[in-house]
C-alpha cells in the first residue's frame, strides 16, 4: 500500500483531535500548554505532507513548520512564564479555576 | 408744491425713523452717552417723516385714481417656489395713516422731552420710540402681508419695551407680559389667515389677494375664514372684546407711550389692518357682521367699566377700547371710509387726553383721580386742552368727534339696529366717564397728589409738554372738518350717496345728530350733577347700584375668568398637566424602558461569560465545526 496524502491528513487530524481534546479537559495549564504543541505538531504534518504532495518542488510547507516550531517554542516560553506566575501566586494552576474575566 | 414725491423720498419716511433708532442705540447712547441728542434725533426723524408724509398725501391727492404706483424690488426670492418682493402701497388709506403716525408721533416726542425729563432710561426711551414710529410706518406702508406680520410683530415688541419700560416695578413687568401674550394670540388667528390665503392664492401680495377676493377666485368659505383669522388678529390689537385685558393694563408704561401706541396708532392698527384687508371682508357679510358685532359689543362692554375706574389712565384706556369698538362698528356696517376717519379723529383727541393725564401726573404725582382735584386754576392750559379732548370725544358738534360719531351711528342705525341702540347708550356713557374724569380732576378742591408729594404744590407743566398738547386741541377740533364736505371719505373709497352731511350747519338738519348730542348731553349732565355740584352723592349711588358697581368695578371677572379659570385650571392644573404626565410617563417611560430592557438582557446574557477558557474553547471549536459542515453540505 502506498502511502500517500490521505494518509498524512489522517494521521495528523488524529494527533490534532488528541491535542484538542487534552486542551479543553484537562485541568492542569501544563498539561493544557502540552497538547497545544501537540496541536502545533499535527498542523506542521499537514503543512510539509500538502507542501511533498501538492508543490513538490518548492519548500513552502517546510519554511511554514520552521516558523511554526519556532513560533511555538516562544509561546511555550511565555505560557510557561505565565503558568509559574499564576503558580506563584496561587499554588494551584488549575485552569477551571482561572476564571478572572467572568461577568 | 407741483412735484410728485420722488419714489426714494418714500422709502425715507420709514427710514428715518428707523436710523435714528439704530444711531441712538449704536452712537448716541454708548459713544456720545449725551441725552438730549437722542432725543432730538428722534424729533428731527420723526418732524422728517412728517414733512415727507404731507409731501406724499399731497402727490397722492394729485395722481391718478388717487394712488402712486412704486416698482418693487426682491428680497428673498426661491426660484420657482417663492419671489418675495419689498413694496410699498401708496394710496390713501395709507397716507391717512401716515399722517396719524407721524403727526400724533412727532407731538408726543416733543412732549416726551418734559415729561421724560431725568429718566435714566432717556436714551432707551428714545432708541424705543424711534423704532417703534418705523415698525408702524412701515406697517401702514407695505404692500405684502409677509412684511405686514413683520412690522406687526414689531409693533408689538415695541409696545411690549415700552410697557415694561420701568421694568423695575413689577406691575410693568407683569403688565407688558400680559400684553404681549394677549395679543400673540390674535397675532396667531392673523398668520393662520395669511398662511391660508397664501396656500388658496399662491401670493402674500395685498393687490393680488384683493383683485382674486373681488373677482371671486377665492371661495366664500375660504374668504370668511380668512377674513375670522385677520379679524382675530386686529382683536388681539386693537383690544376688542374678549382680548381687550391687555389694554388697561399697559398703562403701567410712560404715559407719552400710552399716548402714542395705546390710543393713537398701535391699537388702530387693528383697525388699519381690517380696512386694507376689506375686500376680504366685503365678500363675506357673516364676517363684517362678526367685525360689527364685536365691535359694536366692545364699545359699550369698554365703556361701562370706563364708569367707575378711579385711575384717570384706565378710564382713558377703556374710552380708547370703546372708541376702537365704534370703528369695528364703523367698517363693518360702513365701510373703510368710516373706520378710518374716526380712527383719524380718535387718534388726536385721544393722544391729548392721554398728554393732559400725563401733564397731571406731572404735576400731581398721581393717577388716582381721587387725590387730585381743583387743578383748573393751576394747570389752565393742561384743563383748556383736555376738555377741548373730552368734548369731542363726548361729540360736541362741531368738534371732530362728532362727525365721525354721527356717520358710524347713521350707518349702523341702516343696517344693524340692534348694535344702534348699544352704540347710543355708548355716547351717553362716552359723555358721563369723560366729564366724570373732568369733573374729579379739575374741579372742587385739590385732594393731595401723592402721599409722599403731599408737601409740592401742583404746578402747570413746561411749555415742551403745553405746546404739543395746545396742537393737538387744534387738531381735536378741527380734524372732522376735512369730512364736512363728504370729499375725505369719498378718497378713502366711501360711495358718494351714502354721505349724510350737508355742510358744516347743514348735518343739523337731519333728526339723529340731535338725538347722540342730547345723549352726551345728558351724560355730560350726569357728570356735572354727581362730580361737580353734589345733587346726587357718588356714594349713595354706588351703594344703590352695588351689585352692578362690582361687576364694572371689577372688569366682569374677565381677569380672574383668564388668570383664575383657563391660566390656571384649564391650562396649568388641566391641560399642561397631562401634558407633563404625557412627558414623564410616556416620553420618560419609552427611554427608561428601553434602557431597562436593556440591561436585563445583559443581566441574563452575561452569565453566558464564564471565565472557563475550555468551555470558551468547545465553543469555537463547536462554532468552526458548525462552519465546516455548513460550508461542506451548502457551500
Amino acid at each position: 500500500m502506498e502511502v500517500g496524502l490521505d494518509h498524512y491528513l489522517i494521521l495528523s487530524t488524529i494527533i490534532f483531535s488528541i491535542g484538542l481534546y487534552g486542551a479543553l479537559s484537562k485541568r492542569s495549564a501544563v498539561v493544557i500548554l502540552m497538547s497545544i504543541e501537540i496541536m502545533l505538531a499535527a498542523v506542521t504534518i499537514t503543512m510539509v505532507a500538502f507542501s511533498r504532495y501538492i508543490v513538490p518542488t518548492e519548500l513552502t510547507g517546510h519554511i511554514f513548520t520552521i516558523f511554526i516550531i519556532v513560533v511555538a517554542a516562544a509561546e511555550a516560553a511565555v505560557g510557561l512564564a505565565i503558568i509559574m506566575a499564576i503558580y506563584r501566586r496561587r499554588e494551584n494552576i488549575d485552569a477551571s479555576k482561572i476564571d478572572l474575566l467572568k461577568w | 408744491m407741483d412735484i410728485a414725491i420722488p419714489n426714494i423720498l418714500i422709502w425715507f419716511i420709514f427710514l428715518l425713523p428707523l436710523a435714528s433708532f439704530v444711531l441712538i442705540s449704536f452712537f448716541t447712547k454708548p459713544v456720545l452717552n449725551k441725552p438730549r441728542l437722542s432725543g432730538y434725533l428722534t424729533i428731527g426723524a420723526v418732524a422728517g417723516s412728517l414733512a415727507l408724509s404731507i409731501w406724499t398725501l399731497i402727490s397722492i391727492l394729485r395722481a391718478e385714481g388717487h394712488e402712486l404706483v412704486i416698482p418693487d424690488f426682491n428680497w428673498l426670492a426661491i426660484s420657482g417656489v417663492i419671489n418675495i418682493q419689498v413694496g410699498l402701497i401708496m394710496d390713501t388709506l395709507t397716507s391717512v395713516m401716515l399722517i396719524v403716525v407721524t403727526t400724533v408721533s412727532l407731538m408726543v416726542q416733543i412732549y416726551s422731552q418734559g415729561y421724560m425729563h431725568n429718566d435714566p432710561g432717556y436714551h432707551r426711551y428714545y432708541a424705543f420710540m424711534s423704532l417703534f414710529t418705523a415698525s408702524m410706518l412701515g406697517l401702514v406702508m407695505v404692500n405684502d402681508l409677509l412684511l405686514m406680520y413683520v412690522f406687526w410683530e414689531l409693533v408689538g415688541l415695541c409696545s411690549y419695551l415700552l410697557i415694561g419700560f420701568w421694568f423695575h416695578k413689577p406691575e410693568a413687568a407683569k403688565a407688558a407680559k400680559k400684553a404681549f401674550i394677549v395679543t400673540r394670540i390674535g397675532d396667531f388667528g392673523f398668520l393662520a389667515a395669511i398662511l391660508l390665503l397664501f396656500s388658496q392664492t399662491g401670493t402674500l401680495d395685498i393687490a393680488q389677494i384683493h383683485s382674486l377676493a373681488l373677482t371671486g377666485t377665492i371661495g366664500s368659505t375660504i374668504l370668511l375664514w380668512a377674513a375670522i383669522g385677520i379679524f382675530l388678529g386686529a382683536v388681539g390689537k386693537s383690544a376688542q372684546f374678549p382680548l381687550h385685558v391687555w389694554l388697561p393694563d399697559a398703562m403701567e408704561g410712560p404715559t407719552p407711550v400710552s399716548a402714542l401706541i395705546h390710543a393713537a396708532t398701535m391699537v388702530a392698527a387693528g383697525v388699519f389692518l381690517v380696512a386694507r384687508m376689506f375686500p376680504i371682508f366685503e365678500h363675506s357679510p357673516d364676517a363684517l357682521l362678526i367685525v360689527a358685532t364685536i365691535g359694536g359689543f366692545t364699545a359699550i362692554f369698554a365703556a361701562s367699566m370706563g364708569l367707575v375706574m378711579n385711575d384717570i389712565k384706565r378710564v382713558l384706556a377703556y374710552s380708547t377700547i370703546s372708541q376702537l369698538g365704534y370703528m369695528m362698528l364703523g367698517l363693518g356696517t360702513g365701510g373703510v371710509a368710516i373706520g378710518i376717519i374716526h380712527l383719524f379723529n380718535h387718534a388726536f383727541f385721544k393722544a391729548l387726553l392721554f398728554l393732559g393725564a400725563g401733564s397731571i401726573n406731572h404735576a400731581t404725582g398721581t393717577f388716582d383721580m381721587r387725590r387730585m382735584g381743583g387743578l383748573r386754576k393751576v394747570m389752565p392750559w393742561t384743563y383748556f386742552t383736555f376738555l377741548i379732548a373730552s368734548l369731542s370725544i363726548a361729540g360736541i358738534w362741531p368738534l371732530a368727534g362728532f362727525w365721525s360719531k354721527d356717520e358710524i351711528l347713521v350707518s349702523t342705525f341702516d343696517s344693524q339696529p340692534v348694535l344702534f341702540y348699544l352704540a347710543m347708550a355708548t355716547v351717553f356713557m362716552t359723555a358721563f366717564y369723560m366729564f366724570r374724569v373732568v369733573f374729579l380732576t379739575f374741579g372742587g378742591k385739590y385732594r393731595g397728589g401723592t402721599p409722599s408729594q403731599t408737601s409740592t404744590k401742583p404746578h402747570e407743566s413746561p411749555m415742551v409738554m403745553i405746546i404739543p398738547m395746545v396742537i393737538l386741541a387744534g387738531l381735536a377740533i378741527s380734524s372732522g372738518w376735512f369730512n364736512v364736505t363728504g370729499d375725505f371719505g369719498h378718497l378713502l373709497g366711501h360711495g358718494a350717496e351714502h354721505s349724510f352731511i350737508e355742510g358744516f350747519f347743514g348735518i343739523l338738519t337731519h333728526p339723529l345728530p340731535w338725538i347722540s348730542l342730547i345723549m352726551a348731553f345728558a351724560g355730560i349732565l350726569l357728570a356735572y350733577a354727581i362730580y361737580s355740584k353734589n345733587w346726587l352723592s357718588a356714594t349713595k349711588l354706588r351703594k344703590f347700584f352695588s351689585p352692578i358697581h362690582t361687576m364694572f368695578f371689577r372688569k366682569y371677572w374677565m381677569d380672574e375668568f383668564y388668570e383664575d379659570i383657563i391660566g390656571e385650571k384649564i391650562l396649568n392644573k388641566g391641560i399642561f398637566t397631562r401634558f407633563k404626565l404625557f412627558d414623564s410617563k410616556l416620553v420618560d417611560g419609552a427611554v427608561n424602558g428601553v434602557a431597562d430592557a436593556v440591561m436585563t438582557t445583559g443581566r441574563v446574557v452575561r452569565q453566558v461569560q464564564t471565565g472557563q477558557l475550555q468551555l470558551y474553547g468547545i465553543f469555537i471549536i463547536l462554532g468552526v465545526l458548525a462552519i465546516s459542515i455548513g460550508l461542506i453540505f451548502w457551500g
